[in-house]
């Protein structure tokens, strides 16, 4: 009754190695499509659980089960947010570079010299 | 009681603020509410008071206070003490110290609150509230010297940390006699072990509290801070409440268990370490605070023994400490404040010419060695008396002798080292606000002592509930074993002066002491290198590694959970086999191109081919949508897709067009591959067994009833502004708050931002009049300047913003709404700004992004107030009919304006990005071309 597409399950699995994999790279931007892949993944994950395809929810139309309007409000939202953070995060890489020269994330030196013992307490 | 408690915050706050300019007002303003309370205390003495606030009910919490025997003479302390220190700070202090003043008052409010509070969670708040007073009154003052910092520190630390061993023990007593309520507890002591390891945490706090060896190295650390601080928070007030929760819980538990031997051998080895050292000591300050640290060993004993006569003894030296030890500090505070220098060996002379001064602290002094016909003579028969009877009590009481002849001897150290000497003798003026509470709090030990009725009405009642003693607190008992006592310590004492106390400065110890300040820094520096040690292992500071961590520990904890339950038959209740292919043909053809570009962006070399794979990514899934049954979903995804791409690519005109090399060595990618691939295997595997669980229908058609009685038919967008509407203000609020955040990370940077203005009028008729499609066009921010995108921009632009307004009125029935119609807006100034730059952007917005932003929140939010207003709840939407004249009667839902708050607010965003990502970029690119 409510059992996900098999097809689109297996393209959920694929956003989501391609999107984590690209997130633990050093490029921002890089990060910023791994993060907007995953939000593909997630909206398509909310919408499949709220089960098979159905006609729009829009009543007085079309002929059949209609899908289920909760998640597909969920998912709407979900895409709007994703979007602002998206532009979010742009400005976050675009100021890296402004800042650093460069998108990509660095270690953080401080850690860094805690790490090679050069730092012995902060007092 | 409570309104009591309360006035002390609000007078702690009011009154530095309102008389902070004149410091001795302000000082003696805030004296008046600790002298209130310790004569509402004298005032209510013999009723027992008690006032429950609910606060929890459900969980069994309630605010107790009570006022008995033990809470008034507390009271009494904290309130009269209290009350002349504030008033000496006014003098003391050179500068208006508000900061200072507000924060005694919260300490006596505190004070007040722990001593009253009837529930040891209430005991244990208030009793930490004590702790963060004393940390601001050591630091703040000085907070520019390491040494003041380091002892505000130390304070803190070691009082909070036993402060949580105690909240440990207080939990333990309270689970093991099913209440908090102190009175409860002491009516019904529980036994058995937890009860027991219970008070035993509970005294360690108690001990830390109140100095006791090896927890005292912070008391004489804090004599960093201003006189009356000392005075107060560590003599008289503060650390008495560790001897307070030992006085308030010996009546029930003083039998059981480890209690007597704890209590016992604590204060006696602080009894004597802190008068030897005390011995030693050349500052002053330093010496009292030794002194504190022996005198509370001695009350420990007397309180924690739990006999009537150590009790009425305990009590009474309870107050007579606070009668002479505040004194000689508020002594040593104005010695210092005349003279400039509280070290002894650099003083000479001042009782010549302080001779007020003089002779009250050697009255303080008189009371404190215990010589009549002061208050100490008084406390410390009783305490000879209550240890009198042979048996294990005769070696307490030669400890107790023993201390009490150090006591004497440095005392008269004391005494010795501030006002000895010859030197410059003449004297002087003695400023009456310094020296006055310190003759003031002298003369009630003097008077206390020659006639003890007050002190014994304030006493027995607690004794009493001891047991029936028959000791009297009385100056004479005729002659017996305690005056022989006295005797004995004042020349055993008067010898050890002369033998060992007379040189200043001291002389050095020949050998090795234990030292409790070492032991400190000890356990601080092993801390900070364990902490440092799982640091150096755990923050490596590699933001990939962080994320394969918890890619890693998704796996293992619900990954390996979803796998053992699916392996164990504790799987769905359906098999795979319900499962379909597809639901539609057209799914596996958008999959698969979904698919392709997600792994080929993955793969992706060049920036600007990474964006195009991730919009093709987009509208794939735009497709999938459709295919699914959601049109508005399928809409907002192409216009956010389209906006995402347009976005990308602004941003991508400050990047170089390649991603730089990937640096990471083949283990490290296979790793990270091997993680990726298992999440995605792992999100799949849970969506699937998820739905395969699943054993009720869908919420979502239970939605239809309601829409249909709305006569909503878009049931989505009914959902969004109308059924959870409070989620969608959430979200639009997220919308807002990035929207500053883009604004804040663009344009903050060196040089400001320079705001784009149309061009006036003027200017505008002074260039050279041409044929143009644009408003004002400058240079596009992309590429050459087309006059097809021109055209198409000018012929489109109010068409589209008429279309999004269209999309927001028929979201009610039909696929649209707010988001999708800010979107679609927000596309027309996109189409304006591409061909014209941002010169046309500023003249095609007609007010600025921040409006739009705030406007649409507000009216979101003023939308729901509204349903208040009709009587109903927050967001509760409603239906206005109208009759206009050519459109008959109209219906018009609240949660229209709702969703024009939506739309209003993601134009606003839409606009920011523009102008942020957009038009400022470029013109950064400008400055620098």
């Amino acid at each position: 009754m409510n059992e996900p597409a098999l097809v689109l399950v297996v393209l959920v699995a694929v956003l989501f190695a391609a999107g984590f994999d690209l997130l633990m790279e050093r490029s921002l931007i890089r990060v910023v499509v791994g993060f907007m892949l995953l939000g593909h993944g997630a909206n398509l994950i909310l919408l499949l659980a709220g089960g098979a395809a159905g006609t729009p929810p829009i009543l007085g139309e079309g002929e059949g089960p209609s899908a289920d309007p909760l998640p597909q409000a969920m998912a709407l939202t979900a895409i709007v947010i994703t979007f602002g953070v998206t532009a979010f995060l742009l400005a976050l890489a675009y100021r890296s570079r402004l800042l650093l020269g460069a998108d990509e994330v660095m270690d953080d030196v401080e850690d860094r010299r805690i790490c090679a013992g050069k730092i012995k307490d902060d007092r | 009681m409570v309104t009591l408690v309360l006035a002390y915050a609000v007078v702690a706050v009011a009154v530095p603020w309102a008389l902070g300019r004149h410091r001795r007002v302000m000082a003696c303003a805030a004296a008046v509410l600790p002298a209130v309370t310790a004569g509402w205390a004298l005032a209510r003495a013999g009723d027992e008071v008690t006032a429950t606030v609910g606060w929890a009910a459900d969980l069994g919490l309630a605010v107790d206070l009570r006022l008995d025997a033990l809470a008034v003479v507390m009271l009494v302390l904290v309130g009269g003490v209290g009350a002349v220190v504030l008033c000496y700070s006014g003098w003391y202090f050179e500068r208006s110290e508000r900061l200072v003043t507000g924060t005694l008052v919260a300490f006596a409010g505190a004070m007040t609150g722990l001593v009253l509070a009837d529930n040891l969670l209430v005991l244990y708040v208030f009793w930490e509230l004590t702790t963060v007073s004393s940390f601001i009154l050591i630091g703040a003052p000085r907070p520019d010297l390491v040494e003041s910092r380091r002892a505000a520190t130390q304070a803190l630390l070691t009082t909070t940390a036993f402060g949580l061993v105690m909240l440990v023990g207080f939990v333990l007593l309270g689970q093991a006699g099913g209440t908090y309520r102190i009175s409860a507890l002491l009516d019904d002591p529980p036994g058995g072990a937890v009860a027991e390891a219970g008070v035993v945490l509970v005294l360690l706090g108690a001990f830390a509290k109140s100095a006791q060896v090896p927890l005292h190295a912070w008391l004489p650390a804090a004599m960093v801070a201003p006189t009356p601080v000392s005075a107060y928070l560590h003599a008289a007030a503060m650390v008495k409440a560790g001897v307070y929760l030992v006085a308030r819980l010996a009546p029930a538990f003083a039998e059981t268990g480890v209690w007597r031997p704890m209590v016992v051998v604590a204060g006696l080895v602080s009894l004597a370490v802190g008068g030897l050292v005390a011995l030693r000591q050349d500052d002053l300050k330093r010496l009292l605070a030794y002194g504190t640290v022996s005198q509370l060993g001695l009350l420990m004993v007397l309180l924690g023994h739990g006999t009537p006569t150590a009790a009425l003894a305990g009590i009474a030296l309870l107050l007579a400490h606070g009668l002479f030890k505040a004194p000689l500090f508020l002594a040593a505070g104005a010695l210092e404040h005349q003279t400039g220098t509280r070290r002894a060996e650099c003083l000479s002379g001042a009782g010549r010419r302080l001779p007020v001064l003089a002779v009250a602290g050697t009255a303080a002094v008189a009371s404190m060695i215990g010589l009549p016909p002061f208050l100490g003579f008084v406390a410390k028969e009783a305490a000879f008396e209550a240890f009198a009877h042979g048996g294990l009590d005769a070696a307490v009481l030669a400890g107790v002798v023993a201390g009490s002849a150090l006591t004497v001897a440095y005392g008269v150290r004391f005494l010795h080292g501030a006002f000895g000497g010859t030197a410059d003798g003449t004297p002087r003026g003695e400023p009456w606000g310094l020296v006055g509470p310190v003759v003031v709090l002298a003369v009630a030990g003097f008077a206390l002592g020659v006639r003890p009725g007050p002190v014994r009405s304030l006493v027995e009642p607690y004794a009493e509930t001891l047991g029936v003693g028959e000791y009297e607190l009385a100056l004479w008992h005729g002659l017996g074993l305690p005056i022989g006592l006295s005797v004995l310590a004042l020349a055993v004492g008067a010898g050890l002066y002369f033998m060992f106390g007379r040189s200043f400065p001291a002389r050095p110890v020949r050998w090795p002491v234990p030292d409790a300040q070492r032991a400190y820094d000890v356990v601080v520096e092993a801390v900070y290198g364990v902490a440092h040690a799982v640091t150096k292992r755990l923050q490596i500071g590699s933001l990939p590694v962080y994320l394969a961590v918890i890619g890693v520990m998704v796996l293992l904890l619900p990954g390996t959970a979803l796998v053992v339950g699916l392996v164990g038959g504790d799987g769905p209740s359906r098999s795979l086999g319900t499962l379909r292919a597809w639901d539609d043909p057209v799914q596996p053809v958008l999959a698969a191109v979904v698919g392709g570009c997600a792994v080929a962006a993955l793969r992706a070399r060049r920036r600007l081919s990474a964006a195009l794979l991730l919009a093709g990514v987009g509208y794939g899934t735009g497709g999938l949508f459709v295919a699914h049954g959601g049109p508005d979903l399928a809409l907002t995804l192409l216009v956010v897709e389209t906006l995402s791409l347009i976005m990308l690519v602004l941003v991508l005109r400050r990047f170089p067009d390649r991603f730089p090399p990937r640096r990471r060595r083949a283990p490290g990618r296979a790793a990270a591959g091997v993680i990726s691939l298992c999440l995605g295997g792992f999100v799949a595997t849970f969506l699937v067994a998820a739905a395969l669980s699943r054993n009720t229908g869908p919420v979502g058609p239970r939605y239809e009833t309601p829409a249909a009685e709305e006569e909503a038919n878009n049931v989505v967008n009914l959902i969004l502004v109308e059924l959870r509407a409070l989620d969608t203000l959430g979200e639009i609020t997220v919308l807002a708050v990035v929207a500053m955040g883009v604004s804040g990370l663009v344009l903050s940077r060196p040089g400001g931002w320079r705001p784009v203005r149309p061009p006036t009028p003027g200017e505008e008729a002074a260039r050279e009049p041409r044929k143009r499609w644009l408003a004002t066009p400058g240079r596009p921010p992309l590429g050459g300047s087309s006059v097809v995108l021109e055209a198409a921009a000018r012929l489109l632009g109010p068409t589209i913003l008429v279309f999004s307004l269209y999309l927001l009125v028929a979201g009610h029935g039909r696929p649209g709404g707010g988001f999708v119609g800010g979107l679609v807006a927000g596309m027309a100034y996109v189409l304006r700004y591409l061909p014209g730059g941002r010169r046309e952007l500023a003249t095609a917005v007609p007010v600025r992004p921040s409006v739009l932003l705030g406007g649409g929140l507000g009216l979101a939010v003023a939308t729901g107030a509204a349903g208040w207003t009709s009587g109903g709840q927050f967001l509760q939407g409603d239906v206005l009919h109208a009759t206009a004249p050519v459109l008959g009667e109209v219906k018009v839902p609240t949660s229209l304006f709702f969703d024009a708050g939506v739309y209003l607010l993601v134009l606003g965003l839409v606009l920011t990005i523009l102008a942020t990502l957009g038009a400022s970029l470029e013109n950064d690119e400008g400055s620098r071309s």
